[in-house]
């Protein structure tokens, strides 16, 4: 059984650790850095990427989270988790993690009148999935390392560089695993290698 | 490839807006966060600044409303706009109980989640809005599950707790966060031919009141609002089980708001470590001056709106 961390600071947190629960692993709610040190994986929720990251500053999350994604360790973001891996932030001068070679807009689609949910095609998935848009961003731009896993109205929406996984919706507000499940399987080779 | 995108197994791809899913899940992303009152521009940069979730722009604070006394309406326009063009969160803001136009109105300017609040003075002393009719998902105040009831009935998206605004005091939003989660608690020992006489006794929806059995759980988050005026109220209505904190007069009443705002952000997230509340709290200055509610006026307690 792996241990998956959900990065505990503010947003989408229950929703993602029922999830974890629901794949058969360990859920674990990171609050502190050291925590970082017994996780197979780490999930970036859903929530505000402002005030994640003001308190990933204050309680020195930054530099943690890239060692432990040097380590080849899984690291999966939505929505704001997105935004916070992103290499690049449109229209903005703070990038924060830069872990995933794309650019994002934030609030992409609109305000919260404009949020919508919708049925996309993910790579690897052999039926629709229903992705949960809210204030979301989208992707562009990606380099060639990033696999493009959906478009939504040509931009990106769900991406893998790595060890890295993002999804612009919200996979957490549905009873639907199957894309966590593929963030398990990336988790679990990477502990067959050894990692 | 167009065409598969439209037509896949059968399952039409539609675009759904305004969804219940898509207007809890906006809540829900505000959980563990605080949501501040503010009152311009300014306000609003030094709230995000400090890590605020989200901001309700409004005209005045409630211990201002409260001061000043007369009919409080939905803010002027202007100041709502200023506040949606100044920051990137989420913009909220307030219109009277059952004041469909100005609900309307917020609608139409695109904040993404409007307050009916009984800190505005009431439009209707009997019917709420029917929020489900809206774009835009609503928050109501609730002091115990029949009210909290009614309004997911209606509507409502994220609830909060009423308290008692502009107070700056945390035993109303206190005895209403424990009698709702105490409701609750009762609500799913009881066997299914017992939910009928307690919808009748809470004046709730029935079809509510059996969901939340199922669940365990009210289906959308509830926030403490209503007399939180230092970091540990923040920490204990969180410790109390709130998802998260409206905070009102006590920023910008405070005398570091800065200050003031960064420490109720951390206080909420962190709110079981003790040690870092007691050093929040120590450099804080002075907290808004709070009132009493038992010397507070049945007629000016602004919990008693609401039907």
């Amino acid at each position: 059984m792996a241990t998956i961390g959900v990065l505990g600071l503010q947003g989408a947190i229950s929703e993602h650790v029922k999830q974890i629960e629901a794949t058969g692993q360990k859920a674990v709610i990171v609050k502190q850095t050291d925590q970082l040190a017994e996780l197979d994986g780490l999930i970036l929720p859903g929530g505000e990427s402002t005030t994640m990251r003001k308190l990933m500053d204050r309680y020195g999350f930054m530099e943690p989270i890239l060692q432990f994604s040097k380590q080849g360790k899984p690291i999966f973001g939505t929505c704001a988790g997105m935004v916070l891996l992103a290499k690049k932030v449109s229209g903005s001068d703070t990038a924060h993690l830069q872990l995933i070679d794309i650019e994002v807009w934030r609030n992409a689609f609109g305000r919260q009148r404009e949020s919508f949910e919708v049925n996309i095609d993910i790579k690897n998935l052999a039926q629709p999935f229903k992705a949960i848009f809210i204030r979301a961003p989208y992707g562009e731009r990606a380099s060639k390392d990033v696999e493009v896993l959906a478009y939504y109205e040509g931009k990106i929406v769900a991406a893998r560089q790595k060890n890295i996984l993002v999804s612009a919706f919200h996979p957490e507000l549905t009873n639907d695993i199957r894309i966590l499940e593929q963030f398990i399987d990336m988790v679990e080779e990477t502990l067959k290698a050894g990692v | 490839m167009k065409i598969a995108n439209i037509f896949l197994g059968g399952l039409i791809m539609e675009k759904l807006v305004a969804t219940d899913a898509v207007k809890r899940g906006m809540a829900q992303m505000q959980k563990g966060g605080v949501i501040m009152d503010v009152v311009n521009a300014e306000q609003a940069r030094i709230a995000e600044a400090a890590g605020a979730v989200a901001v309700m722009a409004l005209e005045r604070v409630p211990s201002d409303i409260r001061a000043a006394g007369g009919v409080a309406r939905m803010a002027d326009p202007r100041i709502v706009e200023e506040v949606m063009n100044a920051v990137t969160i989420p913009v909220m803001a307030k219109a009277r109980i059952g004041h469909i136009v100005e609900a309307r109105v917020l609608e139409a300017m695109g904040v993404d989640y409007i307050d009916e609040s009984e800190v505005l003075t009431p439009a209707d002393e009997e019917f709420h809005l029917l929020k489900s009719s809206f774009t835009i998902p609503f928050v109501c105040g609730c002091r115990d599950l029949g009210e909290a009831a009614r309004r997911i009935g209606e509507g409502a998206s994220m609830l909060r707790t009423k308290g008692e605004p502009g107070t700056g005091n945390i035993v109303e939003a206190v005895r209403h966060m424990r009698k709702v989660q105490a409701q609750v608690r009762k609500l799913t020992l009881m066997n299914d031919d017992e939910i009928m006489t307690e919808a009748k006794i809470l004046g709730a929806p029935y079809e509510i009141l059996k969901q939340i059995k199922e669940a365990g759980k009210l289906p959308v988050v509830n926030f403490a609002a209503g007399g939180v005026a230092t970091p540990a109220d923040a920490a204990l209505m969180m410790e109390l089980g709130a998802d998260g904190v409206f905070v009102g007069s006590g920023i910008f009443k405070s005398e570091d708001p800065e200050k003031f705002a960064n420490a109720i952000v951390q206080a909420t997230t962190y709110f079981t470590d003790y040690d870092l509340i007691g050093k929040l709290s120590k450099e804080l200055g002075t907290a808004m001056k709070g009132i009493d509610i038992s010397r507070l006026p049945q007629a000016e307690r602004m919990q008693e709106r609401g039907w």
